[in-house]
């Protein structure tokens, strides 16, 4: 399978908070290098503080590493380059669903944005009543505020909002960790409902072991700055790393 | 065995709408045991808890009994004045908070925030409540406790600051430890480290436990009773093992099969592999 992403020892690092005159420099990433295979969902894990966010900031290309130190390809383009030539084709879904949308926008307003913003033409009225059918919302919800939807509602259209531009790339930065445990189930079902439908490549960023190894085909285990293992999602039991191993081994799966 | 805490008809009405939040909750907390509550955000979970310890907001109404069983009286919880409350709440039930940073001043160290709590409830010395508090989080597993007393709670994960708190609450031997999401917005090797203390301080204390979580793995690892929470309303109450093996009401069931489809990929998943 060709490769769509390449990742090749990344270093990045931060100044540290409030003491600028020091210089003092805190590495976040620390030599990540990995691929991410076209149509296939990767899952990265890592607990806060291990650069997750930072790694998804650098493959969106809002944000470049370190001077000289590694490069992200994607399609063999620098990310730069390959987001300014192929406008909309890669995209985001956050966490924090509240603050990715203007709450004083209507549903259609909220869908409409991104369309516009890509140049698109023509009748977008149907294009909405598309994507809202595709993320499984009522239509006639259209005229509604963000504000008056529900949590899982309203990933929903962050869900409908990222995939309107006809991504080929979608990065999930904790996209369902801070929905209800139900409704995490239907956001899943979803997102792999529409991966296959628009056959698009998932970089799936989380921390619930659970839900990455049911929705990913290769999950990746980032700690302190490095990936310190690679599985394949229905080999688990092949985990060689400790901090893996551990992490694996604590979860408390619920069984009857 | 008896019953520590009976909630009977508890109704939380928010005045300023006469809207009902949560409807006519009934539950008994016996002795030394767990009980569970889990239900979706918004289902009331919260609102019950904080209106057993009178820590609503005051524009809601709480209606109905709490009855508390002390050493030796019985009260009721809702029909007590402020002063009466603050003496249950910081010595004989406790609460435990999901956001850990934010339950502790970040202003202060957590040697003067702990000690602070035992010196005002415990009527001990400054040395004594600083001894105490070594005590205590060396039984959460904590090795060094001295360097730890010592930070700020932003210098410490958010899995340490959860059992400085468990530490804080388990060092005032309650009667009844209410934990509201405690291990939600940690890592899997936090939240199996929390939980294990959770066991721990009942088997050391005998403390009966209300632990509030929409995680059903942790829950059902934990309880003994559970209650299902869904808008305001408890649709299913009784044993834990019962429920989960035979839920009755549909909601329950939804919870059940949503979470299981989950777990149960990861689990054959775990099993899986070249070699194996």
């Amino acid at each position: 399978m060709k490769n769509l992403v390449e990742v090749k020892n990344i270093h990045k690092s931060y100044l540290k908070v409030g003491m600028n005159f020091s210089g003092t420099r805190i590495q976040v990433l620390n030599g990540v290098t990995f691929d991410i295979e076209e149509g296939l969902c990767v899952g990265l894990i890592g607990e806060s503080g291990s650069g997750k966010s930072a790694l998804s900031r650098l493959i969106l290309g809002l944000d470049k590493p370190d001077k000289g130190q590694g490069t992200i390809h994607i399609q063999g383009q620098p990310v730069r380059q390959w987001i300014k030539k192929n406008p909309g084709k890669i995209s985001v879904v956050f966490q924090d669903f509240a603050s990715s949308v203007n709450p004083m926008y209507t549903i259609r307003e909220a869908i409409s944005e991104p369309l516009r913003a890509s140049g698109q033409r023509g009748n977008i009225d149907a294009k909405i009543d598309e994507l809202l059918q595709k993320v499984g919302l009522f239509l006639d919800a259209k005229d509604r505020y963000i504000h008056e939807l529900s949590g899982g509602q309203i990933q929903r259209i962050c869900i409908a909002r990222a995939i309107s531009t006809n991504p080929k790339f979608l990065v999930l930065d904790e996209a369902i960790s801070s929905l209800d445990v139900s409704v995490q189930t239907q956001i899943l079902d979803l997102l792999q409902q529409l991966q296959v439908e628009m056959k698009m490549t998932y970089l799936f960023i989380a921390h619930d072991l659970q839900a990455v190894s049911h929705l990913c085909n290769k999950i990746l285990f980032l700690y302190k700055g490095e990936i310190v293992e690679e599985l394949h999602s229905g080999q688990l039991a092949n985990v060689q790393n400790h901090y893996a191993k551990k992490l694996l081994g604590s979860v408390i799966p619920f069984e009857i | 065995m008896s019953n520590i805490l009976e909630v009977d008809n508890l109704t939380v009405t928010d005045m300023r709408d006469q809207d009902e939040i949560v409807h006519h909750i009934s539950f008994e907390l016996k002795k030394n045991s767990c009980l569970g509550i889990v239900g979706e955000s918004g289902s009331g979970k919260s609102i019950t808890a904080k209106a057993i310890l009178g820590l609503t907001n005051p524009w809601l109404k709480s209606e109905g009994t709490v009855k508390y069983f002390g050493k030796n009286h019985c009260t009721d919880m809702l029909k007590l004045d402020t002063n009466s409350l603050r003496v249950i709440r910081g010595q004989h039930i406790c609460m435990i908070l999901q956001d850990s940073m934010s339950a502790f001043d970040p202003l202060e160290p957590i040697e003067k925030q702990m000690g602070e709590t035992f010196m005002e409830n415990l009527k001990v010395s400054k040395i004594q409540a600083r001894n105490m508090a070594v005590e205590y989080l060396k039984l959460m597993n904590i090795n060094d406790a001295d360097q730890v007393m010592k930070k700020y709670p932003h210098q410490l994960s958010g899995g340490m600051l959860q059992r400085c708190m468990i530490a804080t609450a388990l060092a005032m031997k309650p009667d009844i430890i209410i934990a509201d999401e405690p291990t939600t917005a940690l890592d899997s090797i936090n939240q199996r480290e929390v939980v294990g203390e959770f066991q721990r301080l009942r088997e050391l204390t005998g403390t009966a436990l209300i632990f509030i979580s929409h995680d059903l793995g942790v829950v059902q690892h934990l309880s003994d009773q559970l209650l299902v929470m869904k808008d305001g309303e408890g649709v299913e109450y009784g044993d834990a093992k019962t429920i989960f093996s035979n839920p009755q009401h549909e909601y329950t069931r939804h919870l059940i099969a949503t979470r299981l489809k989950m777990s149960q990929s990861f689990r054959k998943a775990m099993k899986s592999g070249i070699g194996r």
